[in-house]
């Protein structure tokens, strides 16, 4: 299980070395998330209409290692963005990853890009 | 430097403590503690919790560590033999020798064995020291092995002897209380009280013996009875003694202090005994030819020395010391004031008695009726922080002082004012001599707007705690003063209560979330106030959990119960739990055929576990076409109306109750609510179905059906309360209706009808007044708002499946047609379960 949560590492925009072609924009909700596949890993990708950003993490919360976040709610905390895994209410920040209402590990974070109306994950391999 | 000893580590030892450090100048003082026991002081007075949770830690009076940060010299475990006066030194058993300026005993006292033939067998203890308590308890395990039903006898039928019946009960023993004396509590209740408390006390199980004298104790080497009489004889496996308790004043007197004829070292308003240099506190002090066995006369006591040694001489102790107590004695409340029994000639008192509610009341009130004098609790002590503050600051009584027993009944006598009536020199909390002003000002001038500031910055409440609600109620009404509300709002993106969000989206008709953000909210939202602003659209919308997905909670997105590997569960309607063979057969294929993990639910339904997301429109798809529909077990919504099998089946059935809780169910099915609710309709008052602790409930009675409203299960159990008697089904329906809408339209978010009812304003009978009386006018239209929840129903699992946009969202990932490989499952008695966590 600790090796699923290890496949995860935190991507920043600038070290990009592939873009990940995921899916149109129209599969994703507005103000809502869905999981992307890519290469045996579960990406979160959120569609954050209201703040016209979209952002991506890992699909696997790290409080129970489920493959659920992407189906929890967005919202924001003190202009935060966040996501809330809905098995227990843990809320992770979705630019840096940070636990905002507890002390468990950060889940990784990856930049995410629109061209064409596709949706495109960054990854740095 | 001056050095101050204290001999004895109890509760007031470590408030003389507290009280030194916080007002003396560390350079100028050594202060020295040495405690018999082996660990630092605790409260005593709450000893029975040790049996409840048994973290002695939990009942310190302050952690060691304190006494290190305090530069306080602690020597437990060891014990002060001798005091040289001459010499001014203090010598201990493990012979260590100390100098001191300033000598304070605060040895307490031991519990008092009387002299009775036999009182040294095994098996009988004394009730004072956890160590007490411990050996107590090993002695009552071993017991109980050899013998079945074992009883115990508690010799003393006071205020600690009660508290060691329940102690006693708790360790699993019948209770016999032995009291020499007629009544129960004799310092504290008059004859009639303590026949009241006696009733309830043995309707709980503890046997009561009164005006037993007791002759020897039985048994030969370990105790197997006590015997009273020649051929009175009671038979017990454990005797605890708590017959009152002796001052610990053996170093007083080896050292010549003046002594009390019955024990107890005599001193004076300045707590110092005969020798200047030493002082006398707590249960040691014989003061006014009177041993205080109370803790707040105690710390009083502490205070005072405290300022004498400090050369504060005006601080003295009050000539005429209070003894009014409130306690919980077993879960009932017991207090007395004042002068609890007083004679004719100084006043009259007005006295009521209830014995079927274990409730009595007593006041004294002087001759001329102004003046209250004291009085007696029992079973109902809510008033006595008032009754009390009127007895101490001598207020004036009100035209019909029966009213402060008996609540004004009728006209526009109030009885009580509010806790902002009293004088400002009001001591709310006498353990800690807290005055009302102190709170007062408290909150406004440092900003502690909670009791748990209050409590931290004046330490009221810390004592015994029955000061609490008083504290509570002068905070808030001081912030009311202040022209503060406390403000209910339901999260940092509404600056609203449920309500008022409400009746936004109701008059202004928002139907939708950003809509409702943008017009009267900020920010971007989260995962508090979408679900809440969620179920007020579905509420007043009746709008199926589909329109507006992302804003709902992860179970009502995907309409179904998500679980624990992330898989989900899926529970079709089985209204009143009324199920035909043929629907069995219909559940248990598609279960096999998609491998589900089946259980029957608490709310008489089948439930199945395991269920992928890209599963749930297949296996729906396939209920559907069985006749079945969405059962909501994963909405705040109506979830199961559970029957009995009611007059068609039973032999005692009144009414058919499975057809009633049939009709209900389907009745209120879809409809969603602050929180889920829950129904019950049983047949007849053995109550099978259950219905009192549900959310509403039906039972059929002699003439029509008794409607109950607010019950609850869960965590916090609360048996419904009842809404009305003996009526039709549609009168019943009618008032559930409206008491259903009143609900959803007032609750805040996630919040049972219990929880709600309790925090309402006037309780069940204001609930009566809206729904029966419409005392607000508004009964037409919960009437109309709930027909039309009701005719605008449809099963949200056919709209899903039905329609290719929102059956799409059933997939696990958007980019691939695979399923979730992490997900894992081990076999359980021939079904599956997920993985265990890691």
């Amino acid at each position: 299980m600790i090796s699923i949560l290890n496949t995860y590492e935190a991507v920043e925009t600038e070290k990009v070395s592939l873009w990940f072609k995921a899916a149109p924009v129209q599969k994703f909700p507005e103000n809502g998330g869905a999981c992307v596949k890519y290469k045996g890993m579960q990406i979160a990708v959120f569609n954050f209409t209201r703040e016209g950003t979209w952002y991506a993490c890992q699909n696997l919360c790290p409080h129970k290692m489920e493959m659920v976040l992407s189906r929890g709610m967005i919202g924001e905390d003190q202009g935060e963005p966040k996501v809330a895994c809905p098995l227990h209410k843990n809320s992770f920040s979705l630019k840096t990853g940070m636990h905002l209402n507890g002390d468990l590990n950060s889940i990784a974070t990856y930049p995410v890009k629109i061209e064409n109306d596709f949706v495109y994950i960054g990854f740095s391999e | 430097m001056k050095t101050v000893i204290v001999v004895g580590n109890g509760m007031v030892g470590y408030k003389f403590c507290e009280k030194f450090v916080s007002k003396v100048d560390q350079a100028s003082f050594k202060l020295i503690v040495f405690g018999e026991e082996p660990r630092v002081a605790y409260d005593r007075v709450h000893l029975s919790e040790y049996f409840e949770n048994g973290d002695a830690e939990r009942l310190s009076m302050a952690p060691r560590e304190w006494y290190q940060e305090n530069n306080i010299e602690l020597y437990i475990n060891e014990r002060v033999t001798d005091i040289h006066r001459n010499s001014k030194t203090i010598t201990t058993l493990s012979e260590k020798t100390f100098n001191y300026d300033y000598l304070v005993l605060a040895t307490g006292s031991s519990p008092f064995v009387p002299q009775i033939n036999g009182v040294d067998k095994e098996g009988v203890f004394v009730y004072r020291t956890i160590e007490d308590l411990e050996d107590t308890l090993a002695y009552a395990d071993k017991i109980k092995k050899t013998v079945e039903k074992p009883k115990a006898a508690i010799l003393g039928g006071g205020l600690l002897g009660l508290e060691a019946a329940k102690a006693v009960m708790d360790m699993g023993m019948e209770p016999h209380v032995v009291e020499f004396a007629p009544k129960l509590m004799p310092r504290q209740l008059d004859t009639r009280s303590s026949k009241v408390l006696q009733v309830k006390l043995e309707s709980m199980g503890i046997n009561i013996h009164l005006s037993k004298a007791t002759n020897q104790i039985l048994g030969n080497g370990h105790v197997i009875g006590m015997e009273f009489g020649e051929d009175d004889v009671l038979n017990v496996d454990m005797l605890v003694i708590s017959a009152g308790i002796r001052p610990r004043d053996e170093l007083g007197k080896s050292c010549g202090l003046k002594m009390g004829t019955r024990g107890g070292i005599v001193v004076d308003n300045k707590m110092r005994t005969s020798d200047p240099n030493i002082f006398a506190i707590g249960e040691i002090a014989l003061y006014n030819q009177m041993i205080y066995g109370l803790v707040a006369p105690g710390y009083e006591m502490a205070g005072v020395a405290v300022d004498q040694i400090l050369g504060m001489e005006e601080t003295v102790m009050a000539a005429e010391i209070d003894m009014s107590t409130k306690l919980k004695l077993i879960g009932v409340d017991v207090a007395s004031f004042g002068i609890p029994f007083m004679p004719a000639e100084k006043g009259h008192s007005i006295i009521f008695e209830n014995k079927t509610e274990s409730l009595y009341k007593r006041i004294n009130v002087s001759h001329d009726g102004k003046r209250l004098l004291g009085g007696i609790l029992v079973g109902d002590a809510q008033d006595y922080n008032m009754l009390l503050q009127m007895y101490l600051n001598e207020m004036p009584l009100p035209k019909n002082p029966e009213n402060l027993i008996l609540g004004s009944r009728g006209g526009q006598d109030m009885s009580f004012g509010s806790a902002m009536d009293l004088p400002d020199t009001a001591v709310i909390c006498s353990c800690e001599a807290v005055t009302k002003g102190q709170i007062c000002c408290s909150v406004k001038d440092d900003g502690n707007e909670s009791v748990k500031a209050i409590s931290k910055a004046t330490k009221a409440t810390t004592g015994c705690g029955g000061c609490k609600p008083m504290v509570d109620d002068l905070v808030k009404e001081t912030l009311k003063s202040l022209g503060k509300v406390i403000k209910e709002s339901i999260c940092e993106h509404f600056e609203y209560s449920r309500q008022e969000l409400y009746d936004i989206v109701k008059l202004r008709k928002i139907e939708d979330y950003n809509s409702l953000l943008d017009e009267v909210g900020k920010g971007h939202g989260c995962e508090v106030c979408k679900p809440a602003v969620a179920s007020i659209f579905a509420s007043i919308y009746n709008e199926t959990a589909n329109r507006q997905a992302t804003i709902q909670d992860t179970n009502d997105r995907y309409l179904a119960n998500i679980q624990r590997n992330g898989t989900y569960s899926v529970v079709p309607r089985v209204a009143a739990g009324e199920i035909t063979p043929k629907q069995l057969l219909a559940i248990g294929k598609i279960a096999q055929k998609y491998d589900l993990y089946t259980k029957i639910t608490g709310g008489q339904r089948i439930d199945m576990f395991g269920a992928q997301l890209h599963e749930l429109p297949l296996i729906w798809e396939e209920l559907i076409a069985e006749g079945f529909e969405t059962g909501q077990a994963y909405g705040k919504s109506l979830r199961t109306v559970k029957s009995c099998v009611g007059s068609t089946w039973c032999r005692y059935g009144m009414d058919e109750s499975v057809t009633f809780a049939i009709d209900i169910e389907n009745r209120y099915k879809g409809i969603r609510s602050p929180h889920k609710i829950k129904g019950g309709v049983s047949g007849c008052i053995r109550e099978c179905a259950e219905a009192r602790n549900k959310d509403f409930g039906f039972i059929a009675v002699e003439g029509g059906w008794n409607v109950y409203i607010c019950g609850n299960g869960g965590a916090n159990p609360q048996h419904a309360q009842l809404l009305a008697e003996k009526v039709d089904k549609i009168t019943a329906t009618k008032y559930v209706d409206r008491f259903l809408m009143y609900y959803i339209q007032t609750a805040p978010p996630l919040t049972r009808t219990a929880a709600w009812l309790d925090k309402l304003d006037g309780g069940i009978d204001y609930v009566k007044d809206v729904v029966i009386n419409d005392c607000l006018g508004i009964a037409d239209q919960l009437d109309s708002e709930m027909q039309y929840l009701v005719d605008t129903y449809k099963c949200e699992w056919k709209e899903a499946v039905e329609n290719p946009e929102i059956r799409a969202r059933y997939t696990h990932f958007v980019n691939a047609e695979d399923t979730d490989d992490t997900i894992e499952f081990v076999s359980l008695r021939e079904q599956k379960m997920p993985k265990a966590w890691v």
